[in-house]
Parts: C-alpha cells; sequence; structure tokens
C-alpha cells in the first residue's frame, strides 16, 4: 500500500489541528490530516456546528461551522493532505527517526513529526444498554451506514430522534422491503424538511413509526431475527434482518491511550513550557487532547499551543536552519498552491 | 454576599459528596461536579448535547423544567428513568440547596 509522505502528520481534524496548517504552510511544512469523521471539523461539525461561539478573538459571534469553513478556506493554500473516515490506531519509529501511523483501514502515514489533536478521542457510535447487543454486531446490528446496498429488500429497524435517523429512515425506505422508525417520544430533533418527509412516508403507509417506544431486547440464534419493543406497558415482537441504533457519536480516547504517552485524566500530558510536546520526542498533542497545569480547553488555546508546536516541529526537522518569525503583514501568504497574498503596496505619489 | 449552598450527591461507586456551590457564578451541576474533580465527563461543554451529566434527582426540590434541548437528549439518553435530569441544565441557585442527586451509569 502506497506511504502517504508529510512533514507534520495531524491526527485530528478540529479547529486546533486545522490551524496547525496554516501555522504549518507559514514555515514551508507540509501537513496531512488523519480524522475518523467523515469530514473535518471535529466536535464543532459533529456535535454543535448551529452554535455560536463567542470568545474567539475578533470574531464577536461565529457559528461553530462557519469557524471550520474559515479555516478550510485560510489553510487551503497550504494544500493539507486528509484521510478521513478512518482512525489512527498504531504508531511505529522508523531508525531514521521517522513514525508510521496506520490507520484502522490500513492506510499508512510516514512524519518526522506527528501533532495529535484529537479532541477528546475518535467519535464512536453511542450503544444503547441491551443484552447481546456486542453479539449481534455485523450479524444484524450496525450503527454506521456504510454500504446501503445491503439493506435492499430487507426489513430495517432504526432507532433514534435526531437526524440520522431520520435521513436514513428517508433513505432506506426506498430500497428495504419494510422501515421502522422507533424513538421514545413523539418528538423528533432533526431539519424541518426530514422530519415532515418522515411524516408524508409515515402518512402514505410507506414506513412504520412507532412512538414512544424502545427497544428492549433482541433475539435470534447465529443472526439478528426479532426485536422486543417496548411501547407504553405493552411488550411486542417484531421480526426484522437489521437493527440499526442511531444514537449520535460520543469521543473516546480509543487507542492513542496506548502509544506510550503519558496521560492523566483522559489527556495527553505535555510540556506546556515549551512546545506541546509529548514524553516521547517528536510527537506532540495540541488543543483539548493534551493537559498541563493550568489547562484550558479552549479553541483559542488551540490555536496558540499549535502556532508554538509548529515552531519547535521546525526545529526538529531543520535542526541546522535558522528561523525567524515572520509575520503575515510583512511576508504575505505564500501557499504550496503558488497563490500569494500581500499586503497592497501604498502608492507613493507626489501632490503638485 | 450570596450564601453558598449544599448539594448531596451520590457517585457511581455509592460514595456519598457533600459540594458546597456558589450561587453567583452562574455555575451549573456538571461544573460544580468537574470543580470537585468527580467523574463527570461534561464532553459538550454544557450544550445539553450529550449525557455524560445525567443525574437522577432524589429529593422534592422543584427544579426549573426541562428545555427543548434537555428533553431532546434526554429522550436518546440511555439509563434515563422518570428524574432523570442532565447536571448541565440544574443552575446553582438559592432554590435548590440540599439537593440530594446521583450520578447516572455512564455510559
Amino acid at each position: 500500500m502506497r506511504m502517504i509522505k508529510t512533514d507534520i502528520l495531524i491526527i485530528g481534524a478540529g479547529p486546533t489541528g486545522l490551524f496547525a496548517v496554516f501555522e504549518a504552510g507559514l514555515l514551508k511544512l507540509k501537513c496531512h490530516l488523519i480524522d475518523s469523521l467523515p469530514m473535518p471539523g471535529g466536535q464543532c461539525a459533529e456535535i454543535y456546528p448551529k452554535k455560536p461561539i463567542y470568545d474567539i478573538p475578533s470574531h464577536p459571534e461565529i457559528l461553530a461551522g462557519d469557524l471550520v469553513k474559515n479555516l478550510e478556506q485560510q489553510i487551503a493554500p497550504f494544500q493539507p493532505g486528509y484521510t478521513l473516515g478512518e482512525s489512527a490506531v498504531s504508531i511505529e519509529k522508523t531508525i531514521d527517526d521517522q513514525f508510521i501511523v496506520t490507520t484502522d483501514k490500513g492506510t499508512q502515514h510516514q512524519a518526522p513529526v506527528v501533532a495529535i489533536a484529537g479532541g477528546l478521542g475518535t467519535f464512536e457510535p453511542r450503544k444503547p444498554p441491551l443484552e447481546r447487543l456486542d453479539f449481534f454486531e455485523n450479524k444484524g446490528v450496525n450503527y454506521i451506514i456504510k454500504d446501503p446496498e445491503i439493506y435492499r429488500d430487507k426489513r430495517i429497524v432504526i432507532a433514534g430522534g435526531g437526524d440520522s435517523a431520520l435521513d436514513w429512515t428517508i433513505f432506506l425506505e426506498k430500497i428495504a422491503s419494510s422501515v421502522t422508525l422507533i424513538h421514545r417520544r413523539n418528538e423528533f430533533r432533526g431539519a424541518l424538511d426530514s422530519v415532515e418527509k418522515v411524516q408524508q412516508l409515515k402518512n402514505e403507509g410507506k414506513i412504520q413509526l412507532i412512538t414512544p417506544a424502545e427497544v428492549i431486547a433482541l433475539e435470534g440464534e447465529t443472526t439478528l431475527s426479532s426485536l422486543s419493543i417496548k411501547r407504553e406497558e405493552n411488550t411486542h415482537q417484531l421480526e426484522c434482518d437489521y437493527f440499526i441504533p442511531l444514537f449520535g457519536l460520543t469521543p473516546k480516547l480509543g487507542p492513542i491511550a496506548k502509544w506510550g504517552l503519558e496521560i492523566e485524566k483522559n489527556a495527553i500530558k505535555v510540556d506546556n513550557t515549551l512546545d506541546y510536546q509529548t514524553n516521547i520526542p517528536g510527537i506532540y498533542a495540541i488543543g483539548d487532547v493534551n493537559t498541563y497545569p493550568g489547562k484550558l480547553k479552549l479553541i483559542l488555546c488551540g490555536f496558540h499551543e499549535a502556532t508554538l508546536m509548529c515552531q519547535s516541529a521546525f526545529k526538529r526537522i531543520f535542526p541546522d536552519k535558522r528561523n525567524v518569525l515572520k509575520y503575515t503583514t510583512v511576508s504575505g501568504v505564500s501557499g504550496f498552491d503558488g497563490s500569494s497574498k500581500q499586503a497592497a503596496k501604498s502608492t507613493i505619489k507626489t501632490i503638485e | 454576599m450570596p450564601q453558598d449552598i449544599t448539594i448531596h450527591l451520590t457517585d457511581r461507586e455509592g460514595v456519598h459528596h457533600e459540594l458546597i456551590a456558589p450561587t453567583d457564578m452562574q455555575m451549573n451541576l456538571m461544573e460544580i461536579c468537574k470543580a470537585y474533580e468527580l467523574p463527570v465527563e461534561g464532553t459538550c461543554g454544557g450544550m445539553a448535547m450529550c449525557a455524560s451529566c445525567q443525574c437522577y434527582v432524589e429529593s422534592d426540590h422543584v427544579l426549573p423544567e426541562r428545555s427543548d434541548d434537555e428533553e431532546a437528549m434526554l429522550s436518546e439518553a440511555f439509563f434515563v428513568k422518570d428524574n432523570s435530569r442532565l447536571g448541565c441544565q440544574i443552575q446553582m441557585t438559592d432554590a435548590i440547596d440540599g439537593l440530594k442527586v446521583s450520578l447516572a451509569p455512564s455510559e
């Protein structure tokens, strides 16, 4: 398999990881980002894209989703690479002081510097506390819809009350033989369009809606064959081929916790007196994922940490090069894509 | 000076904690738990968008009603009971002095 090579490998494409690309770019260092989510933005994109943030310097108010969009635009000239929808699972060091990071899908990345900007960790599906749920995983229970084709002409039960439950109900209705949506209450939290569409499908008898209800048990010999559904005081069985619980995602530190890094309270200890390096030289941790005395989990602190990390990474990659801080007001921004931005020259003209 | 209030909290191991909470710092129960270094993640930071601060209210105090956001989150949370609340939505006020709560299991 092809090896992706870069200068700084950033694990986590949230605001801190994205901004690190910019600071690295000013130093002519290339970056590649890995993120378990299918899109950049981390928590800002996954948990609260529509929430306003009020403590980003010079933005009196900005929606989390817009912050991510702006960052993507700001770093675009530095052409970051992305490995999205994959989680970094292992790291090894080569004899020539490089790190090789491999994802859960086997993609390999090589870089002299690794910056972990993993926030609260990898987003994993929230699993309802049901007996034998683990047993039926991939034997009828899926938390993520990867290949919709497997649901063709099957009987599907979806549980959840948010956008993904609504969206997948609408989508799968077209290919499945039956779709049942179960939610603990009658109200759904989702885009108005989706709620109305599901209402319409229900009115037309194209889907079955069971509310307020919940799945309380799973049955089957080797694969899932039915669910027990409790609606108010009554429980009944519903035969099905697939059960898809969609209760959102929750972050877990995951495999990074086993990389030999010093961990304290689910966060990676770093040297905050200097450069946010971990106990393993060459591996840095920036943003919400790190901890040090006085740590504040704020986006603006992550930006600062990313900046100092990049300066230190430069010295590590080019130990013999002298480096002096450049101001973008003076030097402008020259992208790897050939683009160049600079302050307009003032015109000097005699007034006669 | 506003008086501090006391919250009686039982953690997931059944250990009882007496939390002294200020009422003039706009703090909520999730934040008080974090200040006392109790195992409450507060993943979403207090936006009622995760259920890591779910607790069960065990005294008769009348709390402000659940907001739509809290109601929606609890409808997708696990281990929910009738007396479930999200700690981040319970503000520290004089009215809840002596409140008794226990932490819901972590997911």
